[in-house]
């Protein structure tokens, strides 16, 4: 662009050398610090198996390990919708709910003669719904986002028991029951979905302009309006794509059970994938994180759930370890950090 | 003074980063009642040879600091403030949402049993601020003041502390030049009182008024230090560079000669707050600047042409062109972009690489189908941007957030050019830049000039002004209120900027 003559050549000859060494030996430390976000909490996964393993000796069975994922799998679906939503900075605590309404609409919609499988897009629109409707308050309205679901939260657990008429709905027929019972090349379906919903929220984040704005957003909202990014557009899609996966946990879910509760079904949900997400890493405030973390965070709470199980700890202290655990877990990971992100 | 002990003694400081050593054995002394400036381009050490004196690093075991000859320790901020060393950073570190008393008093509140006395902090407070002269009271909240006020605060807390060594790093970026006028009093004030003042600045202007002595950082060497009638701004370029720096402003292009037909036209622009009727025109190839004080409405004005706030008049033609802004995006897409003065908060997105900086503008327009990111194209384009502009960083995939301010500063311009501008606004686009990428930046906006691309400059450095501009409009209490430069105007001076600026010459008519 400019043709640097011999001024501006003598000025980057002055510090080049130095100032080469410094930013590659940064570079190295940045690379080296990036590694260990990626990993993560990957240690403390492994290091909860073997335990388990030593404790149970059943632990790490084909059979088990296969269950483990299947638990995980509802839980993923939601914490890769959840993890778009926090990379922007926002939170989605409406996905137990639309989780449980689209399960309604799922099982509903499997009701109808002959066109039982519309349940399942019926079931994925009425969660896509929800989400923009979250989106829209949140980008147009600019309301944050806490509230907003918040609110959501309460009112589509109000849907949810309409829709089924304020009891369960069953389907001892549903014909897209092998969704939540069948396998798949030896895996269950639920883990084949799982795995593509995290492939696919992956290519998003880093193969497309879409992540990248995503990213800008989290990481800077004021600058990414000034760069001409369209900050609204990227607020819908985010809460969309939330409202989207939590229809999609909605089909498991009734596709497993055979049946949908509007009131019991999903409650809570939207705290398990807070903290899948969390542990894998993503930044509260926006702008750092990735899929690969929310997966081992999600697999990390299924494996304590499951793990507590075979040992034999009751369910109350099952709660006490899991929150003791995400709480440890965190710190650790801060810890961890801090100590090599000296910059 | 020579003659009376220092205050402060940092000998053979040397600092090592992991794989990187940023300081290597720098002595700094400085004495009681003195004003001691230091100086040195971004990544010379002058901020790691501060913190180490804060205490938020450790010096590498070798060298030694002395406080009125005793030899200390700094292990800590709480050990640093208990030697009665007080700094003030560039980015203010007041809760806005507190008083100007609870600020000052941050961690040492006045208690009487367990709560809180407010009543006596409120007044210990303004017994301080009343020394420093200054019209805000103790009570008032810090979101209520301007930076110039907050930035008081800050003094009043390191006096309240009783500090004896005040750092202040680059204090008057961000004040209008009678606020810096009243900032000087004040530091002369505190210099006549007894303080030691370590004063962190690029502005060689400010060295000349202020400073009793300089010392000058290269490399995180100390390179030396000139007092009284030995400071000259071509001796302090020269220890600071290396080499002296002929030619620092460049203008090739020359808009008067050749000057091109009108491009971009800006009419009766307003927000009905802070920004009245502006017009003015642009021509090809001229590089227009907008000088005014800080407050005159300059940032605002650039923000509505850009779409960035909402407008209640105003007209924008590019190429005879009716250009309908109305959100950032408007803008790029007609040619216009804007470099924010705020390139931290409101530009760069720090947690990104410097790929995805350059990148971030045009990623839709290189985008492969169903918006896929083409990685080669960004790969590429981020090369010739590091090339192009001399940024100096290991690789692309560098997070933004641990450059240098200057190359900080190029990303963010980098980024600008990828859109191929028609109208390049740049507001400040030197603030906070060592000199070496300054004239670097000078050097780009000459060739862009010469390339026929239209550029408004905003800047509150009147000699970059002077040095760099064609023309130059002239902004007070948000109305465009005189030109210098163009054809039957007065000639582009710094006094005839200042005049106009202040309202000296509408009196004087």
């Amino acid at each position: 662009m400019t043709s640097p003559n011999d001024t501006s050549a003598s000025i980057q000859a002055t510090g080049a050398a130095g100032v080469d060494a410094a930013s590659q030996s940064k570079q190295r430390r940045l690379a080296w610090r990036s590694t260990l976000q990626a990993i993560g909490m990957l240690p403390v996964l492994i290091i909860l198996g073997v335990v388990f393993e030593l404790m149970s000796g059943r632990f790490m069975s084909f059979q088990n390990l296969s269950i483990v994922m299947q638990q995980a799998s509802i839980n993923t679906v939601l914490a890769a919708g959840m993890t778009f939503v926090i990379l922007t900075g926002g939170i989605d605590l409406s996905v137990g709910s639309i989780l449980a309404a689209a399960a309604m609409v799922a099982i509903l919609g499997s009701l109808i003669p002959e066109w039982g499988m519309l349940g399942i897009p019926a079931a994925l629109l009425a969660g896509l719904g929800f989400g923009l409707l979250n989106g829209a308050l949140i980008a147009f309205a600019k309301l944050p986002p806490f509230i907003v679901t918040l609110g959501s939260l309460t009112a589509v657990r109000g849907v949810a028991r309409l829709l089924g008429g304020d009891t369960t709905q069953f389907n001892p027929q549903l014909p897209f029951a092998f969704i939540g019972n069948g396998t798949l090349f030896g895996l269950p379906w639920l883990v084949w979905i799982a795995f593509a919903v995290v492939i696919i929220s992956w290519f998003i984040l880093r193969r497309t302009v879409l992540g990248v704005h995503i990213y800008a957003v989290g990481g800077n909202p004021d600058a990414a309006r000034l760069t001409g990014i369209k900050v609204w557009a990227v607020l819908l899609f985010v809460y969309a794509f939330s409202g989207l996966t939590a229809g999609l946990g909605g089909v498991m879910s009734a596709a497993r059970l055979f049946a949908a509760n509007g009131l019991q079904l999903g409650q809570s949900y939207e705290l398990d994938a807070i903290a899948a997400v969390i542990l894998g890493g993503t930044s509260f405030v926006g702008g750092i994180g990735s899929i690969w973390g929310t997966l081992i965070g999600a697999l990390i709470i299924a494996i304590l759930s499951n793990g507590l199980i075979l040992v034999g700890v009751s369910d109350i202290w099952q709660f006490i370890i899991k929150g003791l655990v995400i709480i440890g877990a965190v710190a650790l990971d801060r810890y961890r950090l801090k100590g090599s992100a000296r910059t | 003074m020579t003659g009376s002990t220092p205050i402060l003694e940092m000998k053979d400081i040397s600092k090592t980063f992991p794989g990187v050593k940023a300081l290597t054995n720098v002595t700094l002394t400085v004495y009681p009642g003195e004003i001691h400036a230091l100086m040195g381009e971004n990544g010379a050490g002058k901020s790691t040879l501060m913190k180490i004196l804060s205490g938020a690093y450790q010096a590498d075991p070798g060298g030694e600091i002395r406080i009125m000859g005793q030899h200390i320790t700094i292990d800590g901020p709480l050990a640093a403030r208990q030697h009665g060393i007080s700094i003030i950073y560039q980015e203010l570190s007041l809760a806005p949402n507190l008083t100007v008393a609870e600020n000052m008093l941050l961690g040492r509140e006045h208690k009487s049993g367990p709560m809180v006395d407010r009543r006596s902090m409120e007044k210990a407070c303004q017994d301080v601020l009343g020394r420093l002269g200054v019209h805000f009271r103790a009570t008032t909240k810090v979101s209520e003041l301007s930076m110039a006020e907050r930035q008081l605060v800050e003094i009043a807390r390191a006096l309240i502390a009783n500090s004896r060594i005040l750092v202040m790093d680059e204090p008057t970026t961000s004040l209008s030049s009678r606020e810096t006028e009243a900032m000087f009093a004040l530091v002369r004030q505190l210099k006549a009182e007894g303080l030691a003042i370590i004063y962190i600045s690029h502005r060689m202007a400010e060295i000349y008024e202020l400073a009793d002595r300089v010392s000058v950082l290269r490399d995180g060497s100390y390179v030396g230090t000139l007092a009284g009638d030995e400071i000259s701004a071509e001796r302090l370029v020269q220890m600071m560079v290396g080499r002296d720096l002929s030619s620092f402003y460049k203008k090739e292009h020359d808009a008067h000669q050749s000057r091109g037909p009108v491009m971009f036209a800006v009419r009766n622009m307003g927000d009905g707050v802070r920004v009245h009727d502006c017009s003015f025109d642009l021509h090809e190839g001229e590089v227009l600047g907008i000088a005014g004080l800080v407050g005159a409405g300059r940032t605002e004005l650039a923000r509505l042409i850009y779409g960035a706030d909402p407008r209640t008049s105003g007209e924008v033609f590019l190429q005879g062109k009716h250009l309908l802004i109305h959100r950032p995006e408007d803008a790029i897409n007609s040619g216009v972009v804007y470099l924010t003065e705020d390139r931290k908060h409101l530009g760069l997105f720090l947690d990104l690489t410097v790929r995805e900086n350059v990148n971030v503008s045009v990623l839709g327009r290189d985008a492969r189908v169903g918006g896929v990111l083409n990685l080669r194209s960004a790969k590429k384009r981020a090369a010739a941007a590091i090339k192009a502009l001399a940024i100096r960083v290991a690789g692309d995939g560098v997070l933004v957030g641990s450059l240098s301010g200057g190359n900080q500063q190029k990303v963010l311009l980098s980024r600008l050019l990828e859109t191929k501008p028609k109208v390049l606004i740049l507001d400040e686009p030197t603030r906070g830049v060592d000199i070496g990428a300054k004239s670097e930046i000078y050097r780009l906006i000459d060739e862009l000039a010469k390339r026929s691309v239209g550029i408004i400059v905003i800047s509150s450095e009147l000699p970059e002004v002077v040095g760099i501009c064609d023309r130059v409009l002239v902004m007070r209490e948000g109305r465009i209120e005189g030109e210098v430069g163009g054809a039957g105007h007065p000639p582009v001076t710094q006094e005839n900027i200042i005049s106009i600026a202040t309202g000296v010459r509408e009196a004087a008519e």
